[in-house]
């Protein structure tokens, strides 16, 4: 398949932090214990779609994350790994590295996201529709639904937020409408002509953008090159190619009015014509043809992934624990591991002492010791992590070389790498960035805590 | 059909009760609601003469359809309302043995008549006086054709309120032509948008009457949050048949303004989410179903029935009822027995032909429907027109795409141009062009166009054909000259014109003549409407071609993005260039500005910044050149406008942010007034516009200032001086 990959790393995300840092950034940060980067890579090597260009914000990020890469996917992928500044905002790093785009089509990938949906699906139909640009929808993730109650809040449960709201044709092949952003809240308003156009036009407000985008390599380059100031795919390019898609050719007017007794059609030879019409009367061929004739305007379309596939992007906090939690639990099959009976991954290598039990739907990586009398549940506990007897550990994320002494509570927190948990210390939803200390028999709950 | 057989229960007066039927153990009979006037204005000046429910169709009065296909569907109980010309209305009921029909399997008829009624709210609310309907009930008007089986959609509202007993209605809807401009124009009333649950199918929003000064189809947020996924229709026809809860009536009553069925009713169930009422739509999707709004839409579903897309409410089926035999031909040609026809003659496709109606030699008949009794000369053509009973057209008539009512007299070579409306009994003399569009009737044009009018002229004027208001109109010279193809070849100047009132168009309006009447709508309105859709989807947002660069696009977005207090500044502008231009009085402009005030919510002290913005802008624009001329204009403006600058100069803050603005507009806005600023300082303290406490206060403030934002203050420094000393003198006389 003739398509270059785009995969936006992110750098530092200053919404991440305290788990992302200089040394760990947003890339490399460890769900389930592999770096975010690895379940989109994997995603595109599944979909045979090899030839990738990383790019991450920042220098110092690039050199790492490019490092891991080329031991990781050494063999597996032809990866090239560009920086560019920060903050230029997701179109704002593909116009910095436009000049590199060559292939007819561009995947464009968010490196945050967890997702079994095959990116290579989602390509396909940028090709069968002859798009402009091919937008991943998928169902506004209501978090955890098994689990709500206990971890993520009620409110959120009861309503999902919306994040978008779009606009289908009668086929939900075409992407006619699309708000996000802080429109998202205000009243819908649609373009009389355009439902006139279409005929009918589902709304929908369940649906998320992914943030995986197939593009048109030539219309992506010029509407980045046209609209400098335009910063995010998201809010304003993808948008922006909607808006614009149903203008018809300038040439137009050359329709054929057809009148007859009392009903009268016109067949007209712009867009909206073939948007309208061919669903009705067209076999595929058939649209094969009316796409062709249709000169001047560009198409959007939309893949919608089914409900019971997982997608979610990792771009909040409590994002990371959602994919963490679901990563080892109901979505397993992502994670790329073996799960044992128990439902629960532990390393061989790793030891536990007596009436140590660990839960289902937990992962325990190589070296990690725990003593006696702990307790894991829901948990991810990264390698050679050092755990004392009476530990409890629930629905919580514990990277690598961790030390936790006797009597710790940690419940519904994110601990990061070489963190020192004294004795008796309780967390609860807290984020502890990477080498903080914390002081024995100190209780936190909310908190985030970081080395100054 | 079921429901036939059941036996009557329940009768009797008493106010609807909704939960009642629970406990009894037959079902209420299905009843009806037909409302036997449209309370429109549409079909003037033939509803002057005739109710429109009984105006024919294909031979029939409309009535007769919307009755047989009730019946058909199973209903027990009809009520027809009648208001206008009501007394037609029930002699029509009892000729054709409606009325007296009673018993197990026929439906019973009852006329319910009210003289007051002007709406179809203040119908329901007769009925709803009346208690009569018990149950649920079919809503509908005279004018609706169809041959739908009910059954399913009476059974979904009967399902779905019995969950919820807020689900009070249910609209019956159709997918109308998949073509764009076809959708809303075949039956020639206003393009309806609908959003519906696609899961539910619960109506969510309804706008009709979309005129295209709302390019934009709004829907409200907390639709959106209460359903995640909803269908915007424009490809839906209303078929204006509903099943309706007894509630809906007592709706009705409750609230005494609602008076359209749609617009008020609809809408206001849909807005109102403190009672939460629902509506339900029912997609229509095999049978018929239409209601005959204007004339295009007559024409439409005439064709409709010649088609025999309404079976079995056609020609040759439902006419045996009144013994007039009607055989339906090849090519969709239905020919009375005892029609007289010449034998070069020619029918067309698609065409009706009463009874006793005599075709000349030579005529053509294309597309149309020609009553009973008619007479036709020789050499007449006739083409997608309707006539009525017992018309007569005289040798090398033309008619095209017109409506021609009963008795209507065309002598020889008369034209009538597409679109007319020849009302009963007219005359067109010989020779004599109808302009296009023109509609005619024996009956003179009410000046007040109000549906009141319509009663009284129904009482007074009902046996009009006694002493008709005879008034010979000559035709317009010029259209009478339209060249003529007849064999004639001689063509004169009307000489006797038209007996009757040529009718001027009344509240349609020219521009909506083309959508509403039975003429096909013109090549160029097509390609105007066609036009449109890419016209309006470029303006649809500023940005334009994307092969071209803009870069006003996001300058514009920053415009809008703006503060309220510049776009605040920005219309006190466009009030006062108004006000300068028109010469808007004084008071009205205050009135004006201080509304805008209220409509930003910003201070008092704003307004008199923005005033004094736009006086000094408009003083800047009348001079344009040197600083001398400037001065002057100023100087000018400011005489001029000094009281509607002192009406906001009330308080020392508010000069002082005159004199701040000033400096503000000295230093960044309008740089010409800064070699000016301490000559026209002294016209404002002159004019009274600022008070030397102002700008005492103005030049104390700025003396702790930067370097740069002193610049006004030095250069004003004599004048401060000058008003300082005159303070000291002042306190000192005092002294």
């Amino acid at each position: 398949m003739d398509f270059q990959v785009v995969v936006l790393a992110g750098g530092t995300s200053e919404t991440l932090s305290p788990l992302v840092s200089k040394d760990v950034p947003k890339a490399l940060l460890p769900v389930a214990n592999r770096p975010l980067l690895s379940y989109a890579l994997d995603l595109l090597e599944a979909s045979d779609l090899k030839d990738l260009i990383v790019v991450v914000e920042g220098q110092e990020a690039a050199r790492l994350v490019g490092a891991w890469v080329s031991s990781a996917y050494l063999d597996r992928l032809c990866v090239e790994v560009l920086a560019v500044s920060e903050d230029l905002g997701s179109a704002g790093a593909l116009r910095a590295i436009s000049k590199r785009l060559t292939a007819n089509d561009i995947l464009v990938i968010s490196g945050d996201l967890v997702t079994d949906v095959l990116p290579g699906a989602v390509a396909a139909t940028h090709r069968r529709n002859g798009a402009a640009v091919t937008a991943l929808l998928c169902s506004v993730p209501v978090s955890g639904p098994s689990e709500t109650a206990s971890s993520s809040g009620k409110d959120k449960a009861k309503k999902p937020n919306r994040l978008n709201i779009v606009g289908l044709d009668k086929t939900k092949q075409f992407l006619l409408h699309i708000v996000s952003g802080t429109d998202v809240e205000k009243d819908v308003r649609v373009h009389k002509r355009k439902i006139q156009a279409v005929g009918q036009m589902e709304i929908r407000s369940d649906l998320m953008d992914a943030h995986l985008y197939a593009f048109k390599r030539t219309i992506l380059q010029d509407v980045l090159e046209q609209k400098e100031a335009y910063r995010s795919i998201r809010l304003e390019v993808l948008p922006y190619l909607v808006r614009s898609q149903l203008r018809s050719a300038p040439s137009g007017g050359n329709g054929t009015t057809v009148g007859e007794t009392g009903n009268s059609a016109v067949l007209s030879s712009g867009n909206l014509q073939c948007l309208s019409q061919h669903h009705v009367i067209t076999p595929s061929a058939f649209k094969q043809d009316a796409l062709s004739r249709s000169h001047g305007g560009h198409r959007c379309c939309a893949y919608i992934a089914t409900k019971s596939k997982y997608c979610h992007r990792l771009n909040s906090i409590q994002s990371y624990c959602d994919i963490n939690r679901d990563v080892i639990g109901e979505a397993s099959h992502l994670s790329g591991y073996s799960f044992s009976a128990q439902n629960n991954i532990i390393h061989p290598s790793s030891v536990l002492g007596s009436k140590t039990t660990i839960g289902p739907h937990c992962i325990l990586a190589e070296g990690s010791q725990l003593g006696d009398k702990c307790s894991v549940k829901r948990s991810v506990i990264g390698r050679h992590c050092r755990i004392s007897s009476n530990v409890k550990i629930v629905n919580s994320v514990v990277m690598n070389h961790v030390v936790i002494e006797d009597g710790c509570h940690i419940q519904g927190s994110v601990v990061c790498n070489n963190v020192q948990l004294q004795e008796r210390s309780v967390l609860k939803d807290c984020q502890i960035g990477a080498g903080y200390i914390v002081t024995a028999g100190s209780e936190h709950k909310a908190e985030s805590l970081a080395r100054k | 059909m079921s429901k036939k057989s059941r036996s009557r229960g329940g009768g009797g007066a008493g106010a609807a009760a909704g939960d009642d039927h629970e406990d009894l153990a037959r079902p209420p009979p299905l009843q009806a609601v037909l409302l036997a006037d449209s309370f429109t204005l549409k079909f003037r000046p033939i509803t002057l003469e005739r109710p429109k429910v009984l105006l024919p169709l294909v031979h029939m009065p409309m009535i007769e359809y919307t009755l047989t296909w009730l019946e058909s569907a199973g209903v027990d109980e009809a009520f027809v309302f009648c208001c206008a010309h009501s007394h037609q209305v029930k002699e029509y009921l009892e000729k054709s043995g409606w009325a007296e029909k009673a018993g197990a399997g026929s439906m019973a008829v009852t006329a319910v008549e009210s003289h007051d009624a002007i709406s179809a709210g203040d119908a329901l609310r007769v009925i709803y006086e009346r208690g009569v309907i018990h149950g649920d009930f079919i809503l509908i008007s005279g004018d609706t054709i169809s041959n739908m089986s009910l059954k399913d959609a009476l059974q979904e509202h009967m399902d779905r309120k019995k969950k919820d007993p807020l689900a009070v209605m249910t609209m019956i809807i159709k997918h109308s032509k998949p073509s764009i401009l076809t959708h809303q124009t075949r039956l020639g009333n206003d393009e309806i948008v609908m959003a519906i649950d696609p899961e539910t199918k619960e109506l969510l929003y309804y706008e009709d009457r979309a005129d295209n000064s709302h390019l934009y189809v709004t829907i409200d947020k907390d639709i959106l949050t209460n359903n995640p996924s909803l269908q915007l229709h424009n490809d839906m026809e209303d078929c204006y048949i509903d099943i309706c809860s007894p509630e809906v009536l007592s709706l009705f009553t409750d609230n005494f303004d609602y008076q359209h069925l749609r617009r008020h009713f609809v809408k206001g169930l849909l807005v109102d989410d403190i009672m939460g009422y629902k509506i339900y739509t029912h997609e229509l999707r095999s049978g018929y179903a239409a209601r005959i709004d204007n004339f295009r839409s007559y024409d439409t579903v005439s064709k409709d029935v010649i088609q025999r897309w309404t079976y079995p409410m056609v020609p040759d089926v439902i006419s045996s009822r009144d013994c007039s035999e009607s055989r339906l031909h090849r090519q969709g040609i239905y020919k009375a027995s005892d029609v007289t026809l010449s034998h070069s003659a020619q029918i067309g496709a698609n065409s009706v032909v009463g009874s006793g109606t005599s075709i000349g030699d030579h005529c053509k008949v294309l597309n149309s429907v020609i009553g009973e009794g008619c007479k036709i000369g020789k050499n007449v053509l006739i083409n997608g027109s309707y006539i009525w009973d017992n018309v007569i057209i005289e040798d090398g008539c033309k008619v095209s795409n017109s409506l021609v009512c009963g008795g209507v007299h065309l002598k020889a070579g008369a034209i009538v141009e597409p679109g007319c409306v020849l009302s009963f009994n007219v005359e067109v003399g010989k020779n004599v062009g109808v302009p296009a569009h023109s509609k005619v009737s024996l009956l003179p044009q009410p000046s007040n166009e109000d549906s009141d009018e319509e009663l009284e002229y129904a009482d007074t004027n009902s046996g009009v054909t006694e002493s008709p208001p005879f008034s010979s109109m000559r035709s317009n010279g010029d259209q009478a000259t339209v060249p003529s193809e007849d064999e004639s070849g001689t063509f004169e100047i009307g000489t006797c014109g038209v007996v009757g009132y040529i009718w001027t168009s009344g509240d349609t309006g020219i521009l909506e003549e083309w959508r509403q009447s039975i003429a096909p709508i013109p090549k160029e309105k097509l390609e105007e409407l066609q036009h449109a859709v890419s016209e309006d989807d470029g303006s649809e947002d500023e940005s334009n071609n994307p092969t071209q660069p803009d870069k006003d696009d996001s300058s514009d977005i920053a415009v809008e993005d703006d503060d309220p207090f510049s776009k605040f500044e920005k219309e006190v502008e466009e009030t006062f260039q108004r006000a300068l231009g028109g010469g808007v009085n004084q008071d009205n402009l205050i009135l004006e500005i201080n509304g805008l005030r209220l409509a930003y919510s910003l201070q008092h002290a704003d307004c008199a910044g923005a005033v004094f913005y736009s006086v000094m802008k408009s003083a800047l624009v009348a001079a344009q050149s040197t600083n001398d001329t400037l001065l002057k204009t100023t100087a000018e403006a400011l005489g001029k406008w000094k009281d509607l600058l002192r009406n906001y100069t009330k308080t020392v803050d508010e000069e002082m942010e005159i004199l701040l603005k000033f400096e503000e507009m000295c230093q960044e806005t309008t740089k010409e007034f800064s070699p000016l600023f301490s000559k026209i300082l002294p016209f404002l303290y002159d004019t009274e516009v600022v008070s030397e406490d102002a700008i005492m206060r103005w030049a104390e403030e700025k003396e702790h200032a930067d370097e740069s934002d002193k610049v006004f203050v030095k250069q004003s420094e004599a004048f401060i001086q000058w008003l300082k000393e005159a303070e000291e003198e002042d306190d000192e006389e005092e002294e």
